[in-house]
């Protein structure tokens, strides 16, 4: 845990309790059996509303606390160990699009209803399973937007797209022009391809502001993946607590002790890389996309692991649909693949450092 | 959020003694010395100081600053914690070392001001601090690795002394060493409960030092034999019976003080980084990239766990100074600082090809042989100081609260 201020030691507390509390892997449960189309769980998105999470990473002036991106992650976190269906990973990073773009009319019209969770936001960058943010084809003419994005996390609900385009980025409001198909994904999340034909579009700046936008992104999403692994790492550390075979706990035997010891040395490393990308970006650092491709690489590697170890240690049990192992593992899955895997961030670093 | 500039920024207070401390630099730090580090070495054996290096030892041993948080009455620093971290910042910013180490100064010294009586501390505590007397660890058996608690070395009780009989491995520095903090066996009948801390004076009669020679050339490491060597009541610390505590609590230093390895070492390969070190062996493909697609991932993956050991290290020192208790993270610093340390060695010989395996003779160049002895020598880090297998027991039982085997 990095060195925290009395505010966000507040806020982490406080965010624990009520994942913990309000929005547990169970809720999570009951929003897929129910699927709505919204694909979140609305009440909850509303509660989070309500406590001013929506405008942690947004400039006071606009009504948000500006606490910044190490404060988001830690509530991201939180919602993570949970597996919440929450658009707030999405939600901040676009905020951050229009607070650090060049359009004063969108700041003042948008900014204050994310901060109060009126409006979910959401990024559309990849126009492919795969990501990559340097080939795109989305185009804007004369204000309008045009182009197919793929894999658009909160897609189904989002009420404002912030869009990569080949020259820069742009905010979409609103549903003129804009045609959205849900993609019904492993992870029971929202996931859609949105069309947007002469969608009306507001200029947000230059595509290295794409890139900074997809740093903070990925970075808020390492900071989601460290919640799982450390929640999918602690349930399995109790489960060989209570698991008797041989006449002696799964906990006492030393082949198990040593991998559970073997991943809890990597969850420390991934909890010092995402902080690092996190403390990064708040400190306006001019190496936050290797700070980022350092926690991507490593928090996608990590959670692999500790996932597929978790099924595996919980024997048949962890593959039935009733145990909430299969929830991490299909998770963990998505959000590896998501803004660019290990392989995509280690070639990425490769090339920032000249290797 | 409190950034580590904040926090390692110097309190009002603290700028007065900074003063003074550049004033004693100043008048006592030899230029000539200046980054040609040559402390007390815990392996390595004493070398011939020049005059500058002997009167820079005794300077900094009649301050008390080689040990600076060590209680003056013993001839320590006496410093506070902040105030030992502005002497560390302003002796390098002089590019000035610290003369006075090896294990006295790591592990011995700080065990026995905790466990040693009043008369032990001021009569071995002083000169550990002015870097005059050498101690070496008598802990390992040839049957007693990681598993300690099973060492035989007898210490029979005959009245006004003990008879020593047995054998220590892995003395480190045990042919330079005049002392040996040893862990004996007092009782035969109990196992952890058995074993006493002993201070044997290693020019004793009956004392025996045979170097053991690595795979990688060098003899850093003795076997050392004791035949009825007779050693005074006065040198058993704490109780009888109580050496086994004490033994632990001193393998608590020594694994603080190994754990920096990866960190501190850095990210240099034969002086280089180690991707510069790749293209000069390996060369560049047309778009300048290191020319082994394969390899390059791999150099990739070892610089990414270096700096997430280094991002470790750091906030495990944060965490521990903003007082949020110790940090869990410390008990993995052993076993990563090994992997890294290992990880480096085996990048660079395999960068450099033959040229990284040579032994001796005119075709390899200094660096590369060096390459050779480090890739070896580095194998005794996921060895020494408990193993990585011993550490993995510890995160598993300590920390994740694992259970025993019935």
């Amino acid at each position: 845990m990095a060195v925290l201020n009395d505010e966000q030691v507040m806020l982490r507390d406080m965010a624990r309790e009520w994942a913990d509390n309000e929005s547990p892997v169970a809720a999570f449960r009951r929003l897929r059996d129910a699927a709505p189309a919204e694909g979140y769980d609305a009440a909850a998105w509303s509660a989070i509303g309500a406590m001013g999470w929506g405008g942690i990473v947004v400039p006071e002036e606009f009504g948000g606390s500006a606490f910044g991106y190490l404060s988001l992650g830690l509530v991201v976190e939180q919602l993570g160990r949970n597996l919440a269906a929450s658009p707030l990973a999405s939600t901040g990073p676009a905020a951050s699009a229009i607070a650090m773009g060049t359009s004063d009319a969108a700041k003042s019209e948008w900014l204050p209803r994310i901060a109060t969770g009126e409006v979910v936001a959401t990024l559309a960058v990849d126009e492919r399973p795969i990501h990559n943010p340097a080939k795109l084809s989305a185009q804007v003419t004369d204000g309008k937007l045009s182009g197919t994005k793929m894999f658009v996390a909160e897609g189904d609900g989002a009420g404002l797209f912030v869009v990569a385009a080949t020259d820069g980025l742009y905010l979409v409001a609103g549903d003129e022009g804009v045609t959205r198909e849900h993609r019904h994904m492993a992870d029971e999340r929202s996931h859609a391809d949105i069309v947007f034909a002469d969608a009306p579009a507001t200029r947000l700046g230059a595509p290295d502001l794409t890139q900074a936008i997809v740093d903070r992104a990925t970075a808020v999403l390492c900071a989601e993946m460290l919640g799982m692994a450390e929640q999918a790492f602690a349930q399995t550390n109790d489960y060989l607590k209570t698991r008797v075979q041989f006449g002696q706990p799964l906990s006492s035997f030393q082949a198990l002790q040593h991998r559970m010891a073997r991943m809890f040395t990597e969850l420390e490393l991934m909890r010092s890389v995402t902080e690092a990308a996190l403390e990064a970006i708040d400190a306006g650092r001019s190496d936050i996309d290797q700070a980022v491709s350092l926690a991507k690489a490593t928090a996608s590697d990590t959670l692999r692991l500790v996932t597929r170890e978790m099924v595996q240690l919980h024997g048949g049990i962890g593959m039935t649909d009733e145990h909430d192992a299969g929830f991490y593992l299909k998770r963990a899955a998505v959000l590896e693949a998501m803004w660019g895997n290990a392989a995509y961030h280690r070639e990425r670093f490769a090339r920032l450092n000249g290797y | 959020m409190a950034s580590a500039a904040e926090v390692e920024a110097p309190a009002d207070g603290l700028d007065q003694f900074r003063a003074e401390v550049r004033d004693w630099l100043a008048a006592n730090f030899p230029r000539a010395l200046r980054g040609k580090d040559n402390a007390m070495s815990a392996v390595d054996g004493p070398s011939d100081p020049t005059p500058e290096e002997e009167a820079w030892r005794k300077a900094m041993g009649d301050k008390g600053w080689g040990v600076p948080s060590w209680p003056k009455q013993y001839g320590g620093g006496g410093l506070t914690r902040a105030d030992a971290r502005v002497l560390q910042e302003e002796m390098a910013k002089a590019g000035a070392w610290n003369p006075i180490g090896g294990m006295g100064v790591m592990m011995f010294g700080p065990t026995l001001l905790e466990y040693g009586s009043e008369e032990q501390k001021q009569r071995y505590i002083p000169d550990i601090a002015a870097g005059n007397v050498r101690w070496c660890q008598g802990y390992s058996e040839p049957g007693a690795g990681s598993d300690l608690a099973s060492l035989q070395m007898y210490a029979e009780n005959k009245g006004d002394h003990y008879l020593v009989n047995g054998q220590k491995t892995w003395t480190s520095g045990g042919q330079w060493a005049d002392m040996c903090f040893a862990l004996v066996r007092a009782d035969k009948t109990r196992k952890h409960e058995g074993i006493s801390f002993l201070l044997i004076d290693m020019k004793a009669p009956g004392v025996e030092v045979k170097p053991i020679r690595l795979i990688s050339g060098s003899s850093p490491f003795c076997e050392t034999f004791f035949t009825d060597v007779r050693v005074p009541k006065a040198n058993l610390v704490g109780r009888e019976g109580e050496g086994w505590t004490i033994g632990k609590r001193l393998l608590q230093h020594e694994r603080s003080s190994l754990s920096g390895g990866g960190g501190s070492a850095g990210r240099m390969l034969a002086g280089k980084p180690v991707s510069a070190l790749a293209k000069e062996y390996r060369g560049t493909d047309e778009q300048g990239r290191i020319d082994d697609a394969d390899l390059r991932m791999r150099i990739v993956r070892h610089e990414m766990d270096q700096r997430a050991f280094v991002a470790t290290l750091r906030r495990a020192a944060l965490e521990a100074k903003s007082n949020q208790g110790p940090s869990a993270a410390t008990s993995i610093m052993k076993n990563v600082g090994a992997r890294v340390t290992q990880d480096r060695a085996e990048l660079g010989i395999e960068i450099m090809g033959m040229q990284g395996l040579g032994w001796e003779g005119e075709g390899f160049s200094e660096a590369e042989l060096a390459q050779t002895r480090t890739w070896l020598w580095g194998k005794a880090v996921s060895i020494y100081g408990g193993s990585s297998e011993i550490q993995n027991n510890v995160i598993a039982k300590r920390i994740l609260g694992m259970l025993d085997h019935q």
